[in-house]
Parts: structure tokens; sequence; C-alpha cells
């Protein structure tokens, strides 16, 4: 690997993350002792053409992936942003106190104004006073079905966001650059949505009972099965919520004794489920395998803290796509440590699944790699297949075990049934169970819009973040500012964008994001891509300080297809 | 005093001078040795002996086993093999092939099948699709979902409501919102598995009070109130709670709400209040248990439930004051960063709501099916009922445990398997047995719905009673 992987974090460099990681199958036992080659020291690293091929024999085809450098002035320009809103922040809040501005923040009832406060004002300073001035921009409520096109309801404020009222009107076809609509499963008609209505038909909505006790369908039953098809793995197990899919069942996993070693931009929901399993957490820097592999061989060495007894197993989570960074893990990286330390792999394909891969198989198939070497297989159906929960697949004893000791399994209301039902309809339509090519169709057309949609931004001159395969899109605003007026500017051309901040960021890497959908047409994302640059030059968004790559007429898009 | 001092210092070069030679040799050779241990000792120094070469580092790597991923399950574990429902699990319920009557789901109010539900959720449907693709912040509210919230929050009376799209998540992520590290709660010993987790998540300080014991409970307050005085900069700035079941799951009663209130106000302490059970079931408009006792509902910081046994669908909410519930939207984890709940699944929600709106007759009815259970449930031999005659969801516990909490289970299990062959489907309480903080005796599940008729509860007492006689003699 090169030095300058990871140092994104140490020195805010950009890098091209590329490899030079030895072949850790055949050889193990290199210099050094490592699977991949300590950097000596992290180097400001010079930039690299963007189509540099890793020199990896685990990679089948080229891993690109970039995190440009936030540019100086932009990064102070951010910091002094921060400054003159807290500034303010702390002025209007001197006004509030003293009643000069009127405040329109609840209150605690008056007969328990002398218990201990419930929020320590410190800690919705932020939420006060820059949260609340872009406030417009989040929670937006929509009215139809969440597809490329959505319709929203037009909401106004009186009194700078902190109520909002609905006027009535409904904002129309407002092009969606921000459901996680990865395949266009999202309808209200299609083979998807009358299969769901004869579930419901036939079952009702609710379960009213756990899987363990009652609530055990043949439907439930179905979906697990066709998961572990789908995913090629021995057996698999579905829950009620993507989230409470990883905080409910990485507890079983791991206890006292164990370790997890977390990527750091893992979701809120690993984390919660690595620390509700009372293991020690360790956390790498993000897809950095040095990282990891300093924290494996410092892990094995040493033992636990203090006691020195060896660990009883070690868990590596990370996940497929990260959402706010676009990036994919380096999996075949991990899965080589992963056998040469013994360490068991947990892979979250929350937005990997359905999204990457020719056969929609998440990050496994992305790779080319074998679904076995991924000890737990985790994913969610909210995303590409249009409904909700998640799942957990591999080995038959790893379900065996979650099925008696799932939180889930025990204590949670099983999946409603015309969810269940969207699902199997979706999944055998990715399959090509149906008999059709719809879902090969639209494997392809996702691809082929993120390819082109990247392309286009980058062309443009905006800091695009992740990998080049991704459909998730992060876009770099950097000023807390432009969060709000770029959201507002897009939606005033009638795109609907998500735009996100600190604390969802690090504090000056605010972004938009747009998650292309198969569902987009060419026209939408041509539309979409006009106003963009059209808000990119009003807001100066176009950072870029990279060559921009010439758009040769004669390249098409087809040719950056993944070769399958 | 200077003057003490230098006599003093006098005497000890006197003393010095005086001291016989042998005595200063000795004394010289201990200073020696002191700071020969002290400088010039290897202890001092660990990390060079204790560094590891590379070396070494990789035979404890290749060394180094593991254990397995998961310990193997045992074949006969009774929650491996789960029963198979066929179609839906209304009141007439196809366990593994046979058709059954419902003793066992948490559809109170019978509202799971009820066409006037299905027809809303299909026309939410039909217009929505099935899934959000998003959490609430990013495209992923609907209409359907301010709406539900809205009258959610008019239907208990409070200012404000807030959805979940899980009903196992809803208290879990509501604690940790508010009760932070240093924070103390106080709770029930018998709170369900969902609190639990939710305490576990805020890593506050968890006190827990003996199982509606409010003795308990005041002498746990008098403590911290102490305490409380001893550090009161402290005690300024750390938030106290209590957390209740309305109706507690696992012991089928309800919890002294009155008391609880007084409690609130004499210690200051907010109380938290789960009412999965008892939403949509006590009180005389199924507001649950601030209605059930009369108690203000704005006495009560935070009313949390699920959607998922009385009203029939997916998820859960919380209700309260806005300054408290509006905290939740930007703070509670499964409420942020979750995909929403289904639109359909929030129509049903809102049918429902409106039939209980309708009709409260149909909580009169539950509860008189509930003390019609209790009463016939009374004086199984063996058998030991536990619950309040209001509460739909019983359990029978046995009367003489054999100590062993595996047999008591297997011995419950066939009295369920009997009932089972019968046509009357019941089921075994199950519980995550290294999991749970106070595990609570073995029991079978009797769950009270409106469409049980006298028959049905005639049916399944008798087929009770004779597989008590055959099993437990």
């Amino acid at each position: 690997m090169t030095e300058s992987s990871g140092s994104k974090l140490l020195n805010g460099e950009a890098c091209q993350r590329t490899l030079r990681g030895k072949n850790a199958g055949k050889n193990g036992f290199v210099k050094n002792h490592c699977v991949f080659e300590h950097p000596r020291k992290y180097r400001r690293p010079t930039e690299r053409s963007q189509n540099a091929a890793p020199n990896s024999s685990l990679y089948k085809k080229p891993f690109s992936e970039s995190f440009e450098e936030t540019p100086l002035l932009v990064a102070v320009l951010t910091y002094m942003g921060y400054g003159i809103l807290t500034i303010f922040g702390y002025f209007r809040d001197f006004l509030r106190h003293w009643n000069i501005e009127k405040c329109h923040i609840a209150h605690e009832r008056e007969q328990q104004k002398d218990f201990v406060p419930l929020y320590q004002d410190f800690e919705n300073f932020y939420t006060r006073n820059l949260y609340m001035r872009i406030r417009d921009n989040w929670n937006r409520p929509i009215c139809s079905v969440p597809g490329a096109k959505v319709d929203l309801v037009e909401r106004v404020t009186h009194n700078y966001n902190w109520t909002f009222e609905h006027t009535g009107k409904v904002v129309k076809d407002v092009i969606n650059m921000g459901s996680y609509n990865y395949l266009g499963f999202a309808e209200n008609t299609g083979a998807c949505a009358s299969a769901a209505i004869e579930t419901t038909h036939a079952y009702g909505v609710g379960v009213a009972s756990t899987r363990c006790e009652i609530g055990n369908l043949d439907i439930h039953e179905e979906l697990e099965q066709l998961v572990a098809r789908f995913l090629g793995v021995e057996s698999s197990m579905a829950f009620g919520m993507g989230f409470a899919t990883n905080s409910m069942n990485i507890p079983p996993l791991t206890g006292k004794g164990c370790l997890i070693l977390s990527d750091e931009l893992n979701h809120a929901s690993l984390v919660l489920g690595a620390r509700l399993s009372g293991s020690t957490i360790r956390v790498f820097k993000h897809n950095n395998m040095q990282s990891l592999e300093k924290l494996l061989r410092d892990a094995i060495a040493h033992g636990q803290p203090r006691t020195h007894r060896p660990w009883k197993k070690i868990l590596i989570v990370v996940e497929g796509i990260y959402s706010m960074e676009g990036s994919i893990v380096r999996l075949p990286e991990v899965i080589a440590l992963k056998k040469r330390y013994k360490a068991y792999l947990y892979l979250d394909e929350a937005h990997s699944i359905g999204a990457l891969g020719p056969n929609g198989r998440g990050v496994v198939d992305y790779f080319g790699l074998d679904p076995k070497d991924v000890d737990i297989m985790m994913g969610t159906f909210t995303k590409s297949f249009g409904a909700a929960g998640g799942y957990i697949g591999g080995r038959k004893e790893l379900i065996d075990y979650l099925r008696c000791h799932s939180h889930s399994a025990l204590y949670a209301t099983s999946m409603s049934p015309p969810v269940a039902q969207q699902i199997i309809s979706s999944m055998k339509i990715i399959m090509g169970e149906d008999g059709s090519t719809l879902g090969k169709d639209r494997l392809r057309q996702l691809s082929e819009n993120t390819t082109y949609f990247r392309r286009k931004l980058r062309e443009m001159g905006f800091i695009i973040y992740g990998n080049d395969d991704s459909p998730v899109v992060p876009l770099m605003l950097y000023m807390p500012a432009k969060i709000g007026a770029f959201g507002r500017e897009m939606l005033k051309r009638n795109i609907g964008t998500v735009v996100v901040g600190f604390p969802a960021t690090p504090i000056i890497e605010s972004r938009a994001r747009f998650c292309v959908s198969a569902a987009h047409t060419r026209e939408m994302l041509d539309t979409a891509l006009r106003a963009i640059s059209e808000v990119g030059d009003l807001l100066q968004l176009k950072y870029s300080r990279r060559e921009r790559p010439l758009s040769t007429p004669g390249w098409t898009y087809e040719e950056s297809l993944l070769q399958d | 005093m200077a003057a003490g001092q230098q006599w003093v210092l006098v005497e000890m070069v006197q003393a010095f001078y005086e001291a016989p030679a042998y005595h200063l040799i000795l004394e010289g050779i201990l200073i020696l040795w002191i700071v020969r241990l002290l400088f010039f000792s290897k202890t001092y120094k660990p990390h060079e002996t204790y560094k590891l070469t590379e070396k070494e580092k990789e035979d404890l790597i290749e060394e180094w086993q593991p254990e397995p991923l998961v310990p193997p399950v045992s074949k006969d574990h009774p929650s491996l093999n789960y029963d198979v429902v066929t179609g839906p699990p209304s009141h007439k319920i196809i366990i593994n092939g046979k058709e059954c009557t419902n003793f066992a789901s948490f559809n109170f109010l019978g509202l799971l099948d009820s066409d006037r539900v299905k027809d809303k959720a299909l026309a939410s449907l039909k217009k929505y699709g099935v899934g959000t693709c998003g959490p609430r912040g990013f495209y992923g509210t609907f209409d359907v979902h301010l709406e539900l919230e809205s009258r959610l929050a008019k239907f208990m009376r409070t200012e404000e409501a807030i959805i979940y799209s899980y009903g196992f998540a809803t208290i879990a992520s509501a604690i940790p919102a508010y009760s932070k590290r240093g924070d103390i709660i106080f709770v029930d010993e018998a709170a369900c598995f969902s609190i639990q987790k939710g305490l576990q998540a805020s890593r506050s300080f968890i006190k827990y009070f003996k199982h509606n014991d409010m003795e308990d409970l005041e002498r746990l307050l008098k403590e911290q109130e102490l305490e409380d005085q001893k550090n009161p900069r402290k005690a300024r700035v750390t938030r106290k709670f209590i957390v209740v079941e309305g109706l507690y799951i696992n012991t089928a009663d309800v919890c002294p709400l009155p008391e609880l209130v007084r409690l609130k106000y004499k210690y200051k302490v907010r109380i938290f209040l789960e009412e999965s059970m008892s939403f949509g079931v006590l009180g005389e408009h199924g507001k649950g248990v601030t209605e059930h006792f009369g108690v203000n509902i704005d006495d009560i910081d935070l009313i949390s439930a699920n959607m998922e046994n009385a009203v029939a669908s997916i998820g859960g909410f919380c209700c309260g004051r806005s300054f408290v519930i509006d905290h939740q939207r930007l703070s509670g984890q499964g409420y942020c960063f979750s995909a929403s709940l289904p639109p359909m699944l929030a129509a049903a929600a809102i049918e429902a709501l409106s039939i209980m709106e309708e009709d409260p007759e149909i909580f009169s009815v539950l509860k008189r099916r509930c003390s019609q259970v209790h009463q016939a449930l009374q004086g199984i031999p063996g058998l030991k009922l536990v619950g309040v005659p209001f509460s739909p969801a019983l359990h029978l516990q046995l009367e003489r445990s054999s100590g062993c909490r595996s047999s008591d289970l297997q011995l419950l299990r066939s009295i369920v398997d009997h009932c089972l062959d019968r046509h009357v489907a019941l089921t075994v309480a199950r519980y995550l047995e290294k999991e749970e903080r106070f595990m609570p005796p073995p029991s079978i599940r009797v769950v009270v719905t409106v469409e049980q008729t006298d028959e049905d509860i005639q049916k399944a007492v008798s087929c009770i009673r004779e597989a008590a006689s055959i099993f437990l003699r």
C-alpha cells in the first residue's frame, strides 16, 4: 500500500487509495511479517493520476477511490463560518435570555422547574443556533412513492424554521436524489406491489408475536430461504428493522473478553451493537488496512489489557458502502487479513446489497469473492429492495445460534407479512427468477447511471468523494452556510437532495449526498446535473483543483461497465 | 519557633559527631544501596525487556487460537425449531398444520384481520408502495407519518408524539436520548428486555428496586437524597429517572402509578412509562394506565408504547410534552438512523386508532373477557395463575418448581403441546436466560382477546386443566 493511504485523516491530504499488497494466500510470511507493508511514515503524497491501476493481485478490477484534499483557504473560511455562527449564537442566546428576542423553544412545565434540567444548556446550543437556521432542508414531508420523482408537501415557516405550516399545496415531480432507492423498487404498481397487496389481503399487516413464540409465519421461512440462496450462504435470518439487526445481533456474538475492531466511520447501529455487547472496542482508520493490521497484530500479541490473557475472539466490523463517504470497503484485503489473523468478519451491506456487483449481490459479488469467506453477512431490505428490515446470513451453525439467542428473535415482533412479500418479489426479480431480465436491466442501469453521474460531476469540477462505482455520491460543500443554500437552491430547481453537516460528518466536511437510482432516466440525471452545475456556480462549489478529465465524445459509459 | 529548629539542627550535628563509626558506615551503605535500587535496578526499565520482537509476535500470532464464532447449539434447544404458522396469525391460527384458537398472539383487540384496517393499509400501499427508502430526515417523512403522530398525540391528549419503525427500539432509544453517563435511573426489577437494553445503552447508574415495592423505591430515593446533600454541585446536574412499565409483560401486574407520581414530586425524579401491554387495553378509552388510575397524563414525563399489540400494526411511539419528545427527533438513535415506518403500516395504525376512538366499548369487552379468563384459570392443580384480573396477558407458573429450570420448561412445554393437539394455541414465555437481569420464573402465557368466545375460553381452560392433571399429577 502506498504511504498515502489513510493519510486523509492525518493531514487532510487527498489520497488515491491504491494498493501494493502482498499475496497473502501464497505467502503470508512476507517481509516484516505483515500481510500489508507498514508505511514507514505518513508522507504527503503527490496526487496520482485518477486512473492509476492498483498494483495488487487481490483486485480483479481497478479499485479507484478518491478523497481530494480540502483546499486550505476553504478550510480556513469554513472554520471562520462556524466561528461567526457561534458568536451570533451566543449573542442571540443573550437576547433570548433578556427577552429581547422572542423565544420559540418549548419550555419545562411550571411544576417541574425545580427538577434537574433535562438538557444541559450547551447540548442544545448547536440545535438552537445552527441547525435551526437550516432546518427546512431536512424532514421534508413527501406524499407519493419515494421513486425517481416525488411529490413534496409544501410547507412554510413564519418564524425562521421553529415551526412549519403546510400550505395544503403539493410540489409535484421533484427529482428525487435523496432516497436509497438504488434499484427503483419503491413502486406502487408492478409485480412487487401486487404481490404485497395479495399478501395484505391474506395476512393483514401485523403479527402480534415474536418469531420464537408464535409469530413465525410461513412467509418468513420462505423469505429466509430465498435470502440464503441470494447471498450464496447456508442459512439466513430476517429481522424487522435494519438498525436493530445490528444492535441486537452483535451482542449475542461477542462478549467480555472479545475484541471488536470497528471502522471509524461505521454506522451508529454497529457502534451501538458493539457497545451493548460488552466487548472491548478498538477503532481503525477508515478503510485503512495498515491501521487494521497493526491493531490485529498488537491485539493478538498483547492479549487483553492488564490481564494479558489471549482474546477469546476478534471480530472485524466493516460496511460494504459507507453511506456518508461513498467509499467501498477493501474487502479482498480485509479477508486476507482476517484469514491471516484468524479473526471473524462482520460485513454490513446496508447500502451495497442490490446496489453493487454484476448480480446485485453486494460487495462480495462486486469483488468476485466467495461469500463463505465472510463470517457474518448482514444487510438491510430498506434500500435496494424498497421494503424494511434486515437480515443476517452465514453458516448454518451461526444462524441456528442466532435463532436461539438473538434479542430480536425472542423479544421483538416479527416482520410484517406484506413487507416480507415485497422483499421476496423484488429479490426474485433481481435474481431473474421471475423469468424476465428486469432485474439485470436495473442492475445495468444503476451501474451506468452511477458512472455517468459521477463522471459528469467530476468534469464540472466538484469535489466528489468515494469510489467510482458507488451509487452514493457525496459532493463537498464544506461551509455551513452553503449547506442550507444548496438544499434550498436545488429545491427551487425542483430537485430533492440530501445535505449533511456536523455531527454526521467531520465539522469542516459538510456535504450534499446524491443517491443514484436505476429508476433515474438519463433526462432526469441531465436535468439534475444542469441544476447542480448552476447552483455550483452560484455558490462557488467547484473546488476541485484536479486537472479536469476531458469529456471525450467518443468515450461512452458502456466501456466503464463492470466487465462480467 | 526558628530558634527551636536551630536547636534541633545543632543537636543533630552533635549526634553525628558522637555516633560510633560502625553506625555511620552502616548508614552509608544503606544510602548507597537505596541509590542503587533507585537508579541502577533493572526493574525500573520494564520496557526494554517487555517489548516483543517481531519473531515473538509472529509466534504468538501463530499460536493464538480463537474460540469458535458461536458455540454449537444442541439439537433439542427449545428455541431452535420455531413453530410454523401458515396463513394469518389471527383468532383462528394454523400452527404446524393444525388449526387452533389463538391464545398466544398479543392481538388484544382483534384488529389484526379487521377489514377496515386492511383496506386502509391497501389504499396506502397503492399510493406509496411498501418501503420508505430513507430515514425520516432524508425524504423518509411521509404525510401519513405526520398524521399518525398527530392522531396519537390527540388520542393520548399529549402535546406531541413521535413514531419509531420498530416496537422494541422505541423505549430502548428513548431512554439513552435523555439519560447519559452519570445520570441515575431507578427501575423496577421486572422491567422488560427492551427497557434493560435502553438502560444499558444509556450507560447511566442503574438502581433496581423490588418489583412494585414502593417502600424499596423510596428507600433508594432517600439514599440518593442523602448522597445529593453531601455533594450538591454534582446533584444539580445529575438527572434522575424512574422507569416502569404500565402493565408488566413479565408479571402481568400493574404499576402503582399514583404512588409513583407522589414520589416523583417528592424527590424530583422524572417518570418514564412503558405501556406496550396497557396501551389500547386499560382505561375507559384505552389510553392506558394513566387513564386506569385517573392520573393526569402531564405528570408522566414520557410514555412509550408499541403499536404491535393492541394496535396490531408494526412500530412504536413515544408521547408527552413537546419539551421532552422533540429532543428525540435529533437524539433518538432508532429514530434518526433508521428507515422510517412503511406508510402502509402507519395507515393501518391510524385506522386502528379510529376504531378505538369510535368504539370505546371494545375496552370494556376486553376487560370482561380478561376477568372471565382470570376467574376460570384459578385453582388449576399444580399451576399458579399470576397477574391482575384486568391483564390481557396472564402467566401460568408451576406451583412447585422441580428446582431445575429446563425441566420446568419441559413440563410446561408438554402442557402447551397437549393443548396444541386439542386446537388451543398457547405459548411458553421465552426469555434469554443469560441476558435477563432478573429471570422471571418459567410460565405459560395466556393471552386474552376480544375475539375469544365463552366456548373458546371454556375449551382452553378445560384443555389446560386436563393437561395439568396429566403432567403435574
